[in-house]
């Protein structure tokens, strides 16, 4: 076993002090340790994306980032994004058009989907398929997913071309 | 009404803000334990000599458990009892749990599972169909064998004949949440536990037999799974089990979650097959005698591959009338994992195989493969004639894949877009492109008869709140929000005023496992049945009191209109509460007129079929056989829709996974029997960017014939068939690399590889 470590990481606009060995996993400190279980496991070698997160601007895999790399970080998931009673657009959206089956895959695909939508605002759906490809859905077949994103990224800028 | 209405799924607003609870999310008391198994490293032989003490003497380790532990091993096998939670002494195949390790956390447990030192007598392992018929290693006695007419005779009349060999991949589940479940021990030596499983009845009664206990003492609760396609219908029982029996021996609570890694190296998957066909056609290519051969890799354990294997002869016409035919069933036994339950149970291995056929012949004959499948339909129900019957005798009464090809065909403009394809073709040396129409058929019903009977609990409260209970799963195919829809529909009210709750053993009991598509057929009347019953005394109730028949009582938008008066719902429901009338009711449903005689081969094992056709168009890379699916057309039969918009997201996410199954996901066991694809590293799943580039999707939306929920019709595995079309049109733009001699015979999963390899044979030949 290794020496635990101090780290201090900022999660959903909430700072954390936490003790962690060198070889703890992001995802397991915000599910086992801090209670944010949003995040799902899902294949523990960032291929699924179920784990995907947002640090310090950068979607991530939180089930191959140790967590003292996230020493200072900011981190966004889900819980982040917005609650029950207030959907974020992308939650609504993913609602509204049924981007979802089973939701394992959710979380994570909005997460990954709100930060497309920051690095590219006005995407192609060609640009959403390939931005998408490291989140795996087993169940719906993407296309009401791309559907959501597509819808959220309309009204997210025609919200903003009205301001 | 609230039936029929796209309603988002039930659990939306919870999933897309990670509120959603599965089993893994579910905080446990500080002292559980978490579970890991050691696991085998070979295919078959002997354990000579097993050294768990680095594993005792591991960090965090609570407690090891080898056989030496049981007095006696419990069995976690659905069908027969020939699945030891721990291998006893023989090894069955590479990745069966040996022995079984409590940890104070997850990570501990697998790093201790490492430690072990095994000594093995390592003998010959059979893994291929070819190992084990030479061996003669089998289930059952014999091959299965139905006979309809005379086809070797049919066969030896036909102006042509046509026979090839082809081979079937498995396909691996890859539900997002892994197997997972937890034991809470209970007062008394009762446990409750939470299982991420399709099968909850199954779980208590495998937990019940290890614990011997009686099934009234162990509860089984499940809310909902992330994904189970037939892979949480037997492979959760080992997880419940082996939580159950450390729960019980240790008095802590226990979860067991399987790593990615463990899950795919453990758990059964499709079954893969080689089928072998001859057919004997004429010059329409209508097929007058025809002759299956099905050989099925079963693996180590029995499961579930005979009804599985059944369920692929019951399939192997698809939408053709078959006069002249004789299947003939394998089911062998390999030192593999256990292949298991899979979305089509059989079917789609049963219909791929006459797909094929109907392909092969197109070929020869030089002709539009949809010419030929269309020459073989079965008749319209409305045309007059005798009455056609299935290879088992059932005759076939609803059959409307005529109308429905004919719609796909024009709506997707099938005609047209392959004469451009060809001309297209013709100047481009490089690129070819492929298009396909295939129809589907699929069989509605369990084939063990008892299976087709379901249990619903409703009440409702003094307040006029609804609960709603009954014994289907929630694993994402919006089953919870259907049924709700026909209890709001009974009782008038809102889905949303539905309460939802999850499946528990201690509310319905006696479950069939959330399967072969029967979810909301089953539930759905079993809950209309409950509420119909309180629905029922409160009209009862309310006629007495207004001196009018309770026919006469109406209940609509929330709102309870009797002799002209209007009520609201939980007025009516307080004053039948303070009146003493009793508001809560189960419901139970079995489904009418199937009959079956499983070794015969003869009966009606199904209430109805469910139909559909694909039109799929890909284009390969001729130079490295890189492929895309480039369009895919569906139009699927789900009867009048309890709920389109889940209706339309199971046929995507069916047609998905079904491309998916014939195209890029392979299954590779190297020469020891171990399984090298056992990550989504090295096994692929369709991902966001492999989707059709031009995907549309239509509802044929005209009421089932039988007297289901709704006239609505199961959705599940039907359009799963639908991905089939990919195959054939990967197949047709390989044809068009050669000069038409040739047929490309290409096998699936079609891989890139597997595409290269067929070019290069056309083109040898060309």
């Amino acid at each position: 076993m290794g020496k635990k470590m101090q780290v201090s990481l900022t999660v959903n606009g909430e700072v954390h002090e936490v003790l962690a060995e060198p070889r703890e996993l992001l995802i397991h400190t915000l599910r086992e340790k801090l209670g944010i279980t949003g995040p799902h496991i899902g294949c523990e070698t960032s291929h699924c994306g179920a784990c995907t997160v947002d640090m310090n601007g950068r979607s991530v895999k939180a089930c191959t980032v140790f967590v003292a790399q996230a020493d200072g970080a900011e981190i966004t998931t889900i819980e982040g994004l917005g609650g029950p009673d207030g959907l974020h657009v992308l939650q609504r959206m993913f609602r509204e058009h049924h981007g979802l089956q089973c939701g394992y895959c959710t979380p994570g695909m909005i997460t990954r989907a709100h930060r497309l939508l920051q690095e590219n605002p006005q995407p192609t759906e060609e640009e959403v398929r390939f931005g998408m490809a490291g989140n795996l859905c087993r169940c719906t077949g993407y296309q009401n997913i791309v559907k959501a994103i597509m819808a959220a990224a309309a009204e997210m800028n025609a919200k903003e071309a009205a301001e | 009404m609230t039936m029929g209405k796209p309603l988002p799924h039930d659990a939306a607003p919870l999933h897309v803000t990670g509120q959603a609870r599965y089993i893994d999310d579910i905080p446990l008391p500080a002292d559980a334990l978490h579970l890991a198994f050691g696991l085998s490293t070979i295919a078959h032989g002997e354990v000579t000599a097993m050294d768990l003490t680095a594993v005792r003497a591991a960090p965090g380790v609570v407690a090891v458990l080898s056989p030496e532990d049981f007095a006696e091993m419990p069995d976690c096998s659905p069908s027969v009892h020939d699945e030891p939670l721990l291998a006893t002494g023989m090894v069955h195949y590479l990745g069966q749990p040996l022995f079984l390790v409590a940890a104070d956390s997850h990570l501990a447990a697998r790093r201790a599972a490492r430690l072990a030192k095994m000594t093995y007598r390592e003998l010959p392992a059979l893994l291929t169909v070819d190992d084990a018929l030479a061996a003669n290693s089998r289930f059952e006695q014999g091959p299965v064998i139905w006979t309809k007419g005379d086809p070797a005779a049919a066969i030896a009349k036909a102006p042509h004949t046509v026979e090839g060999s082809f081979e079937v991949g498995g396909q691996e589940h890859f539900y997002l949440e892994g197997q997972v479940a937890a034991c809470l021990p209970q007062e008394g030596g009762d446990v409750t536990i939470l299982s991420s499983t399709q099968h909850p009845t199954e779980i208590q009664h495998k937990v019940a037999h290890a614990l011997h206990l009686p099934m009234s003492s162990v509860r089984v609760e499940v809310r909902r799974m992330g994904g189970g396609f037939g892979g949480k219908e037997s492979q959760g029982n080992a997880l419940a089990i082996a939580c159950a029996v450390v729960a019980t021996r240790t008095g802590r609570p226990c979860k067991m979650r399987y790593d990615r890694d463990d899950d795919m190296m453990i758990t059964g998957k499709r079954h893969d097959l080689r089928i072998l066909y001859r057919a004997g056609f004429d010059d329409a290519g209508r097929v007058t005698g025809l002759e299956f051969t099905h050989l099925f890799r079963c693996g180590w354990a029995q499961d579930l591959s005979l009804p599985v294997a059944d369920r692929a002869m019951l399939h192997a016409d698809n939408c053709y009338h078959l006069p002249d035919i004789r299947i003939e069933s394998h089911r062998l036994k390999t030192h593999t994992q256990s292949a298991t339950a899979f979305r089509g149970f059989g079917g789609p291995q049963g219909m791929v195989g006459v797909e094929r056929v109907m392909d092969h012949i197109a070929q020869m004959l030089g002709r539009d493969p949809l010419q030929v499948r269309r020459a073989n339909f079965y008749r319209a129900a409305e045309v007059a004639g005798p009455v056609q019957t299935t290879p088992y005798h059932m005759a076939v009464e609803d059959f409307i894949g005529h109308e429905l090809v004919a719609e796909l065909e024009r709506t997707s403009d099938y005609t047209k877009r392959r004469a451009e394809i060809a001309a297209w073709n013709a100047t481009s040396p490089i690129l070819k492109r492929g298009i396909a129409l295939t129809p589907v058929k699929f069989g509605i019903s369990f084939t063990l008869t008892h299976l087709n009977q379901a249990g619903a609990l409703v009440h409702v409260y003094q307040d006029g709140s609804i609960q709603l209970n009954h014994g289907g799963t929630e694993m994402g195919q919006g089953l919870f929000q259907k049924v709700a829809q026909v209890v709001a529909g009974v009782f008038g009210v809102d889905a949303g005023a539905v309460k939802i709750t999850a499946t528990d053993t201690g509310k319905v009991p006696n479950t069939s496992a959330t399967a072969a598509s029967s979810g909301s057929d089953l539930n759905g009347m079993a809950a209309r049945a409950a509420a119909e019953t309180i629905r029922a005394r409160l009209a009862a109730f309310l006629a007495e009191k207004h001196q009018t028949t309770p026919a006469k009582v109406r209940f609509a938008d929330g709102l309870v209109t009797v002799a002209g008066e209007t009520y609201d719902f939980a007025r009516v429901a307080n004053w039948a509460y303070q009146a003493r009338v009793s508001l809560s009711s189960t419901g139970f449903y079995a489904t009418p007129k199937i009959v079956w005689d499983r070794m015969r081969g003869t009966g009606r094992p199904f209430l109805y079929f469910a139909y559909g056709a694909a039109v799929t168009e890909v284009v390969i890379d001729t130079l490295t056989g890189e492929n895309r699916i480039l369009r895919a057309d569906l139009l699927h039969d789900t009867g009048t829709s309890l709920n389109p918009a889940l209706d339309i997201g199971q046929v995507e996410g069916a047609y998905v996974q079904g491309a998916g199954w014939l195209t890029t996901e392979e299954l590779v066991w190297d020469a020891k029997g171990k399984l090298t694809t056992h990550a989504p590293s090295t096994y692929k799943i369709p991902a966001c960017s492999d989707r059709p580039r031009i995907f549309n999707v239509a509802l044929w939306g005209k009421p089932n014939r039988e007297d289901t929920v709704g006239k609505s019709k199961a959705v599940g595995e039907p359009p799963f068939m639908l991905g089939i079309s990919a195959l054939m049109a990967l197949s047709d733009a390989v044809a068009a690399c050669g000069d038409g001699s040739t047929y490309p015979a290409l096998d699936a999963p079609a891989t890139a590889e597997r595409v290269l390899a067929a070019i290069k044979r056309m083109r040898a030949h060309g």
